[in-house]
């Protein structure tokens, strides 16, 4: 548990160090309002539709696959520090996870699941 | 119990201190680095050999007109860039810059804290970084920003995965999660030498996901202008720099403890190798972005997958059968 | 002391946050502060010793999961504020969180953990620490579950690709 003080001070300290600077420049930085200048970007020309539209699913199924690989890796990290208490039986035993999982990502593959275009 | 906490508190300022130099003058590398490396000279006017140059370049950020567009969703425009930069500091925490060393009679250990999930920490903890980019690209209400997020994000989430898969293998042959403990692991042998296809395997990962060229397509200027910052500017704009060079540094030192061994090395003082070692890492960065061009989305997706996830599985299985037969 | 201390900061921190996430309008502002959420549990995690579920946590839930609900809100873009309104959604949503409530209640009591009047960890072998402690007993006494959990990621891979399909 003290461990994690440390931990704490140090996000409260780079929290606060980019508060500091985000506003400190304010007090020397001009500040002059003009509608065209507040206007988003969009190379020159005046906007023509909000930008939250709908957008591609892939993006959707990255973030899904993501979401399986990630759990995954996580059975991983314990299993390695413990390797060298559990030896054999413990071998096997992330072997048929892992072979489960790959057969998952061979059907995903051969599927086209990966397939960006 | 107040002492050890002043102590503490002025490690870590020091240690941020270190790092925002350290990232000032890595812009000031970089633009020298790639100049010599494309027949230039870099900066050269401020300063002895430009050497003032990222000062003017921060005084300059720092006095420009901080715009907020009117379409923005103001509290979050705000809090992204904090969520970029505070995770990628946040990650040293557990780095340990050197061995265990006595100066005036006290012992002085040269990190932050040691936990026994040091990796793991870092792990989670630069995860969180995506929502900068995510948040950013949100709420700036363009479809510039919006897709640079995207794109990045997703990005960023393949490959997580393979460096997640790649740092399994030495933790393996540590048996501890705690970088302290990783890095006496390697006193004998870095596991760079055994380990080899896993360390190509993390700094590939590692140089997408900082967004660094060649993998840089969430700021490609030709397509999106500069993707998920498009809207920021003044210091804003500074914390998303300031955040990705910390976070350069952060996956390099993560390369340094887990394959090159960390403080270990002859001769030298512990702290010297391990700078050297880090500094190492970053220029492979700057190299690779002076000489290979920007990769095609699908091309980007397809690396991940389909090249380095099951290399570093692959990798994976192998050396827990020969770390048990060894054993 | 200092570990109270800690623990209502954290608590309170839960609390307020996750009562952010149910009355905030914007989705994306919801997501916001299920992130503090998720980092005020991760820190009462700590506190009862269990730093590795601490640590998936945030790297599972805060770096996997709640990107994902982002990128449905973003790839959806539901109209900021007309977004699902109806009332309906608090009278199920309560119903169901009144019923998790008493189930993980009654699961706690009946655990007995109250009886001899300390929560936390039990203290390890020497040498032995919180995840390499959870690694042993995950790969020999919850085998089981371990590996089902691994069919319960198979499926989840499949689901994955029905959605992925174009035809």
């Amino acid at each position: 548990m003290n461990e994690y003080l440390p931990v704490a001070i140090l996000m409260l300290i780079a929290g606060a160090v980019g508060a500091i600077m985000m506003f400190v420049g304010g007090l020397i930085r001009p500040k002059k309002y003009d509608k065209v200048k507040s206007s988003v970007y969009e190379c020159g020309m005046p906007e023509f539709s909000d930008a939250r539209k709908r957008y591609n699913v892939r993006f959707y199924i990255v973030a899904l696959l993501f979401v399986l690989f990630d759990v995954e890796i996580v059975f991983l990290y314990p299993w390695a520090v413990a390797f060298g208490d559990i030896g054999l039986y413990g071998l096997v035993a992330m072997f048929l996870f892992l072979i489960i999982l790959v057969i998952g990502f061979l059907y995903e593959w051969k599927k086209g699941a990966l397939e960006w275009v | 119990m107040l002492l050890p906490i002043v102590f503490t508190i002025i490690k870590i300022l020091i240690i941020v201190t270190v790092i925002l130099l350290a990232v000032a003058y890595m812009t000031y590398a970089e633009r020298k680095v790639i100049g010599a490396m494309q027949v230039r000279l870099g900066p050269t006017h401020t300063g002895p050999y430009g050497l003032l140059q990222p000062i003017a370049d921060a005084v300059k950020l720092i006095a420009k007109e901080d715009l907020t567009p009117d379409m923005v969703d103001r509290p979050v425009f705000i809090i992204a860039p904090l969520l970029t930069m505070v995770p990628a500091l946040a990650g040293f925490a557990v780095i340990p810059f050197a061995d265990n060393f006595t100066m005036f009679g006290m012992e002085i250990k040269p990190y932050i804290t040691d936990l026994n999930i040091g990796l793991l920490y870092v792990l989670a903890i630069s995860s969180v970084g995506t929502y900068g980019v995510i948040m950013s690209g949100w709420a700036s209400n363009s479809k510039y920003a919006l897709l640079g997020s995207l794109r990045s994000s997703a990005q960023v989430l393949s490959y997580e995965t393979a460096m997640g898969l790649s740092l399994v293998a030495p933790v393996l042959l540590a048996g501890s999660l705690s970088l302290r403990e990783i890095t006496l692991a390697q006193a004998g042998m870095w596991f760079v030498v055994p380990q080899i296809v896993a360390f190509v395997v993390y700094v590939i990962a590692a140089v997408a996901e900082t967004n660094r060229a060649p993998f840089d397509l969430a700021e490609a200027e030709t397509e999106i202008v500069a993707g998920f910052h498009v809207e920021y500017s003044s210091m804003k704009f500074a914390l998303f720099f300031l955040g990705e060079y910390a976070n350069m540094y952060l996956v390099s030192t993560i390369a340094t403890v887990m394959f090159l061994g960390g403080w270990n090395g002859p001769l030298l003082p512990p702290l010297v190798w391990f700078v050297i070692k880090v500094l190492f890492i970053m220029f492979i960065f700057l190299w690779l972005r002076a000489t290979l061009p920007r990769l095609r989305f699908d091309q980007l997706m397809s690396l991940g997958w389909k090249v380095l996830i099951p290399i570093a599985l692959a990798n994976l299985m192998i050396t827990a059968i020969v770390v048990h037969i060894v054993r | 002391m200092m570990a109270q201390v800690a623990f209502y900061i954290l608590a309170v921190l839960a609390v307020v946050s996750a009562l952010g996430v149910i009355t905030r309008e914007n989705p994306v502002h919801s997501a916001l502060w299920m992130l503090l959420t998720f980092f005020s549990v991760a820190g009462i995690f700590v506190q009862l010793g269990a730093e590795f579920v601490a640590a998936i946590q945030v790297l599972v839930y805060a770096g996997a999961i709640l990107v994902l609900y982002l990128f449905v809100v973003m790839l959806l873009n539901p109209r900021a504020g007309g977004f699902i309104r109806m009332p309906a959604k608090y009278i199920i949503g309560s119903a169901v969180s009144i019923v998790v409530f008493f189930q993980i209640a009654i699961t706690v009591w009946s655990s007995g953990i109250f009886k001899n009047g300390t929560i936390g960890p039990l203290p390890y072998a020497e040498g032995m620490n919180n995840v390499r402690a959870y690694g042993n007993v995950l790969f020999t006494k919850y085998l089981v579950p371990f590996e089902i959990a691994s069919l319960l990621l198979l499926v989840a891979m499949i689901g994955a690709i029905v959605i992925a399909r174009k035809d």
